[in-house]
């Protein structure tokens, strides 16, 4: 049902290890090495320090919902076939400043339809889930409201 | 030496072909490109071989090779491209004017060729299965097309400031009324109002149809030559006062969620320049024409350019605020993206110089200056045009 999903690359070293914490269940966010910083998206350098060296923290994957959109088509044949669907974009409770866009859905391995858009609220709290679509798993977001 | 191109450098010369949203055009990209550069350089009063500096869009589909072959140009010592789509037409006319005021070249030309009118054209439509860009953080969570990011942008702004819907169907309404009076317009015979405006059809909530620029083929240029040279031509200068691109800190293309301040977009960067180096100031402007290939990005920029407070942009369309008659500033008085056409924006900067030149539809009394901009939300360019 989901193949025709545009999905990442995931052979790019400076992004990988986002996807690869997906794939094992973990929302992991990319840390400066040197000054510890955090950053969103993930990138090669630091914007705070200029180092180059990093790793991958995890977080609780906990946040509330810093926006979010209900799509309509006309969509790509995969996505029309779910629409109208709800993504949001959700700040992280240990970190407000990491925002991460996600589809809202009722509980894991339950897709958008299973959402009333219509009860959506900005600040409502979520929590991540993961699918696999194809050979990527990508972090999606539910939240009590919805289950 | 002033140490910027203040009024170095004029507009002498402007060029459209038909601007289709329905239907489309015949004539291919390339064509249409050298059409409207041909009636630019007639109206200009100049000759093919006078030009010799060339920006464009690194969207164009066909280059300066091949427009300078076509229009029989003659040796081109300027050429520049600029990236970032609907960010690109001012910067175009501003490179144009920095190389003429900097003595790169004696007559440029800036232009956008596009066609987009028919569905099979959609960018959004035509992404790779696999992204190794800044699109892998939005694309797989259904964020697909342009409309979808602002849509995510335009809500939060909502939130904050208790913008409501109806503030942006002033936008989309004003627009309207604008494309009524001009026979150029796609939606000249079509009006539109409140009731039809909330009761469209949702592209991306809180963004219904109404809030979306059309999809149109067509292709607009214009000339630039040395404000000296400029009084020797047959149109009344139009002179590039000032000039600036804006790209904020921490910024993405345009899903720009991942910032600290997401609703303070690129046209706060770009003003900041703009205003330092004119003589003009927000209130001084007679007329604006604004990028809107989403009607929020018109409050947003209205913040951005300095018109008003930061989330007073909504309020700041109410009681006919951007009407060409009497408003507080008006706005896109050819009926802009949303009910003109949709030509990247390019056709801001052809109206902007109608309107300096007294030949708009919708003609603001004693137009003596206007600001154009490009896109907000990304990397972006604006103009102070006067006259």
């Amino acid at each position: 049902m989901e193949s025709g999903w545009i999905l990442p690359d995931l052979s790019n070293e400076a992004t990988r290890g986002f996807w690869d914490g997906c794939a094992e269940g973990e929302l992991r966010i990319q840390t400066c090495s040197d000054c510890g910083a955090t950053r969103m998206p993930p990138r090669p350098m630091c914007p705070r320090c200029r180092s180059v060296d990093y790793g991958w923290t995890a977080m609780s994957g906990e946040g509330r919902i810093w926006s979010f959109v209900v799509a309509h088509p006309p969509l790509l044949p995969a996505y029309a076939e779910i629409a109208p669907y709800p993504v949001v974009t959700v700040e992280l409770l240990e970190d407000p400043m990491i925002r991460i866009v996600g589809g809202l859905v009722g509980g894991p391995g339950l897709d958008a339809a299973s959402v009333d858009t219509k009860t959506i609220e900005i600040g409502d709290p979520v929590h991540v889930v993961f699918a696999k679509v194809e050979d990527v798993t990508i972090p999606r977001w539910t939240g009590a409201k919805w289950a | 030496m002033s140490g910027t191109i203040r009024d170095e450098a004029a507009i002498v010369g402007m060029g459209s072909t038909a601007l289709s949203s329905k239907g489309g055009l015949e004539e291919d990209e390339l064509t249409l490109a050298c059409l409207a550069i041909s009636a630019a350089i007639d109206d200009a009063g100049l000759e093919p071989s006078d030009v010799d500096g060339l920006a464009l869009f690194d969207m164009e589909s066909k280059r300066e090779v091949e427009v300078a072959r076509n229009l029989g140009l003659g040796e081109i010592t300027f050429f520049a491209e600029v990236g970032y789509g609907g960010g690109a037409a001012c910067a175009t006319v501003g490179h144009a004017a920095m190389a003429v005021a900097s003595g790169q070249c004696d007559v440029a030309v800036a232009w956008r060729a596009r066609k987009r009118a028919a569905k099979s054209t959609r960018v959004w439509s035509q992404a790779p299965k696999r992204l190794d860009d800044s699109d892998q953080w939005t694309r797989p969570a259904g964020l697909l097309r342009p409309v979808d990011e602002i849509a995510m942008l335009t809500r939060r702004y909502m939130h904050e400031y208790g913008v409501t819907r109806e503030q942006l169907a002033n936008v989309a309404l004003t627009l309207r009324r604008h494309a009524n009076r001009n026979p150029r317009a796609a939606m000249y015979e079509k009006t539109l109002d409140l009731d039809q405006y909330l009761s469209a059809r949702w592209i991306s909530e809180p963004l219904c149809l109404f809030d979306n620029c059309l999809e149109s083929d067509g292709a607009l240029a214009v000339v630039i030559t040395s404000a000296e040279r400029a009084r020797d031509l047959p149109h009344e200068p139009i002179y590039v006062h000032a000039y600036s691109q804006g790209l904020p800190e921490q910024h993405q293309i345009m899903s720009n969620f991942f910032c600290e301040d997401p609703l303070r977009g690129p046209s706060h960067a770009a003003a900041r320049r703009l205003w330092a180096n004119s003589d003009l100031k927000p209130h001084d402007v007679s007329c604006a024409q604004i990028y809107d290939a989403f009607s929020p990005l018109i409050p947003l920029s209205l913040e951005g350019y300095g018109f008003c407070e930061r989330g007073e942009g909504a309020a700041f369309t109410e009681d006919g605020g951007l009407d060409w008659d009497g408003g507080r500033l008006p706005v896109n008085t050819s009926g802009g993206s949303l009910s003109e056409a949709y030509v990247h924006g390019f056709n801001h900067v052809i109206e902007a110089v109608r309107q300096l030149r007294g030949e708009s539809t919708a003609q603001v009394e004693d137009a003596s200056s206007c600001l154009v901009t490009s896109g907000e939300c990304v990397p972006t360019s604006a103009l102070l045009l006067r006259n």
